[in-house]
């Protein structure tokens, strides 16, 4: 086999909690693993060094300024594959909330008298802005999904995402369904991917993953069907995650 | 060494560290000297504003745990408890003592994790002179597989107790979701029991690296306690001085400045500390033996004046909160965990939505994080939806002792240090204070020109 020289990777966060970084430092020996494969150029929560040069960008967070999107357009150009990493970053996650009032209230609510000093605009995900190769979904992400991006990236292969609701991963996790316990569960219209992992300890689904493309198929319309459950039940409860889907989903049953 | 001594003018120095690296979050430094005279010295948080408070108004008060663990990924779990707690308060819920033990121990078990993360992978490389821990990968192999393992132990802990460390999931408003296993239980105990050998070896490298001479003595606040080293619960104290949580807005003020997107909190009217250092050196006495012993082994003595050995306080915090939960552990284990006394029997039913009356109030939550005290405040209405938030970040608390330091130290350093080492410094100082930029927002990169 010809010797390539290792692909270089650089980590970029934007609005968020940087938890999705963490995520790789979680990883342990498989995150020394890695630096086997690929030579780490930039990753600002644990290196000083800084490189412009890097062939994959895997970048976390939501673009919420006029800054933001300046930069995330330069990131863009640089990298040769663009990887959005997390919640905030595939579907604006938990910053999209602030979407969903007015900007000048949610300033005025925490900076008070002061909220002109603030800049901010609505918060979306990457590829409301630059085009995204690659989609780690979850908050935070799941690390077995963080590997399989990761591999098929370095293969050069596309990575599909599961197009089926949580439902059928739970299922087969044999948990006991959320509306059987008489609780609200957001599983019958969240992409699956993540193996239930929130239903697996008991709770429940928030919807972290975005929507599923057609939600009222597969499992998902089992479960609305037992449970006398109409779609729009279910969406109008979608308010934790701004998925970019969502705006579609409003308009069509509001 | 012959470095070569950049020639500055100490009557005029600017120093402008754009986007400080090895911390959590997006900071700037900046200090200007002109003719001899400090005329600016800001640790700038530009971290773009997220709005958690204004986010959590209108949402049910079940939810607020799962939205502001999202404030912060390396403290979830703090944030997670002190938001349960204020619910809990707000909603006049009483947890099982159980609850409140397994609660101690996620706290504890992320103290474990954020101090290790800090002292090795945030504060040992400019002590070692490298850029970051990746060199040390190849040079320091050991001792990185020895930071890893014992990183694996906190993490496997929040995996068995909250299903995750980074965004829990099983701790909830009233207590857990479900039972962690036995299994996992036993298993962590072990882990833990082995780890004991790696926090004494750390002692013995911590103790080697040099942490820059620098006095300067402040205000301490943490939680404290008559029966134990304050972490999950206890009165206020800031110098002996005792004040009760309900009464914090009393106690200090936040106020936003035009530089930066944390807000800056005093205590009558000066800066004050919080965090490791400042807990060591209130609550000292309520310590481990284990714990005493190695501050004794690090040279560490209460009160400390010095803000860079706030990451050694972290490492004596590391081995009290391991004997602590070891200590939970062993409890647990004896007598078992009983599902009627943990599991929460309080999680709203769908077909109440709506339905159920609720007192409006306001509850408060405080609990220690890994940076220092941490506060959550919802006013909640007879829904039990929030009409109001308020959280104090432990940063922004830190953001005007770390300026006030800096005023100290950069006269101090004029006209003996370069450029360079005076940046070093400064990027090591706010870096001792492990500021944690996305909580704050609501550090620091320096260019000399």
């Amino acid at each position: 086999m010809k010797k390539q020289s290792k692909p270089k990777v650089a980590f970029f966060d934007f609005t968020d909690c940087e938890g999705c970084q963490l995520q790789f430092a979680n990883m342990g020996q498989t995150f020394l693993e890695l630096t086997d494969l690929v030579d780490i150029v930039s990753f600002r929560e644990i290196m000083s060094e800084r490189a412009e040069d890097y062939d994959i960008a895997i970048v976390e967070g939501s673009i919420s300024t006029d800054n933001d999107v300046t930069r995330i357009k330069k990131i863009r150009e640089k990298a040769k594959v663009l990887v959005a990493f997390g919640s905030c970053a595939t579907i604006a996650g938990v910053n999209g909330i602030k979407n969903r009032s007015s900007l000048e209230l949610a300033k005025k609510r925490v900076y008070g008298e002061k909220a002109g000093l603030i800049n901010t605009i609505k918060a979306m995900p990457l590829d409301a802005v630059v085009k995204v190769d690659y989609y780690i979904l979850n908050c935070p992400p799941y690390i077995p999904e963080i590997i399989a991006v990761l591999k098929a990236i370095l293969m050069g292969k596309p990575y599909p995402l599961p197009n089926y609701a949580v439902c059928v991963e739970c299922k087969m996790n044999e948990n006991v369904c959320r509306y059987e316990k008489d609780q609200e569960c957001m599983g019958p219209v969240t992409r699956a991917g993540c193996n239930s992992w929130c239903i697996n300890n008991g709770n429940r689904c928030y919807g972290c993953r975005g929507l599923v493309e057609k939600p009222a198929s597969d499992a998902a319309r089992d479960i609305l069907q037992k449970y006398g459950l109409k779609l729009e039940d279910i969406l109008n409860s979608f308010t934790l995650y701004n998925d970019s889907m969502g705006e579609k989903y409003d308009q069509e049953f509001k | 060494m012959t470095k070569s001594l950049s020639k500055i003018d100490p009557q005029n120095v600017k120093v402008d560290v754009h986007y400080l690296t090895r911390v959590e979050g997006h900071g700037n430094i900046v200090v200007d000297v002109k003719e001899g005279k400090l005329a600016k010295c800001e640790f700038q948080v530009i971290e773009s504003p997220r709005f958690f408070e204004s986010m959590l108004v209108g949402r049910s008060i079940w939810e607020a745990q799962h939205l502001t663990s999202r404030i912060c990924g390396i403290c979830a779990c703090g944030h997670s408890l002190a938001s349960i707690k204020a619910g809990e308060d707000a909603l006049g819920i009483k947890p099982s003592d159980e609850v409140a033990m397994l609660r101690k121990l996620l706290l504890y078990t992320e103290m474990l994790d954020s101090h290790i993360l800090h002292i090795y992978i945030l504060v040992a490389p400019d002590l070692l002179g490298v850029k970051s821990v990746v060199p040390l990968i190849k040079t320091h192999r050991p001792v990185i597989d020895m930071a890893l393992r014992m990183k694996r132990m906190s993490d496997y802990a929040g995996e068995i107790l909250a299903g995750r460390h980074i965004h829990p999931i099983s701790y909830v408003i009233g207590g857990l979701t479900q039972l962690p296993s036995r299994e996992g239980l036993e298993k962590l105990y072990s882990l833990m029991l082995e780890s004991r050998k790696d926090g004494e070896e750390t002692v013995k490298i911590v103790r080697t690296l040099k942490f820059p001479e620098f006095q300067r003595p402040t205000q301490y606040m943490s939680l404290t306690s008559d029966e134990e080293y304050a972490m999950y619960d206890g009165d206020l104290t800031v110098n002996g001085k005792r004040s009760k949580v309900s009464d914090y807005r009393q106690l200090f003020m936040e106020s936003v400045v035009d530089y930066s997107r944390a807000k800056i909190s005093r205590i009558n009217g000066k800066s004050y500390a919080v965090g490791a250092l400042s807990r060591f050196n209130n609550n000292f006495e309520k310590l481990h033996k284990k714990a005493k012993a190695a501050a004794k082994e690090l040279g560490l003595k209460a009160p400390c004046h010095n803000p860079y050995l706030n990451t050694a306080a972290q490492l004596v915090e590391w081995v009290h909160c391991l004997e602590e939960s070891i200590a939970i552990l062993e409890k647990v284990l004896k007598d078992g965990l009983k599902e009627e006394k943990v599991v929460v029997s309080s999680w709203p039913k769908r077909s109440e939505i709506g339905k159920i009356k609720y007192k409006a109030n306001t509850g408060i939550g405080c609990v220690e994080v890994p940076r220092g005290s941490l506060f959550h405040e919802y006013t909640i209405d007879d829904s039990a939806h929030i009409t109001a938030a308020n959280c104090v970040i432990p940063t922004n608390q830190n953001m005007g002792n770390l300026e006030d330091d800096m005023r100290k130290i950069v006269p101090e350093l004029l006209g003996k240090k370069t450029q360079e080492e005076i940046t070093l410094s400064l990027e090591m100082l706010a870096r001792a204070y492990d500021p944690c930029i996305s909580c704050a927002t609501h550090l620091l990169d320096i260019k000399f020109v």
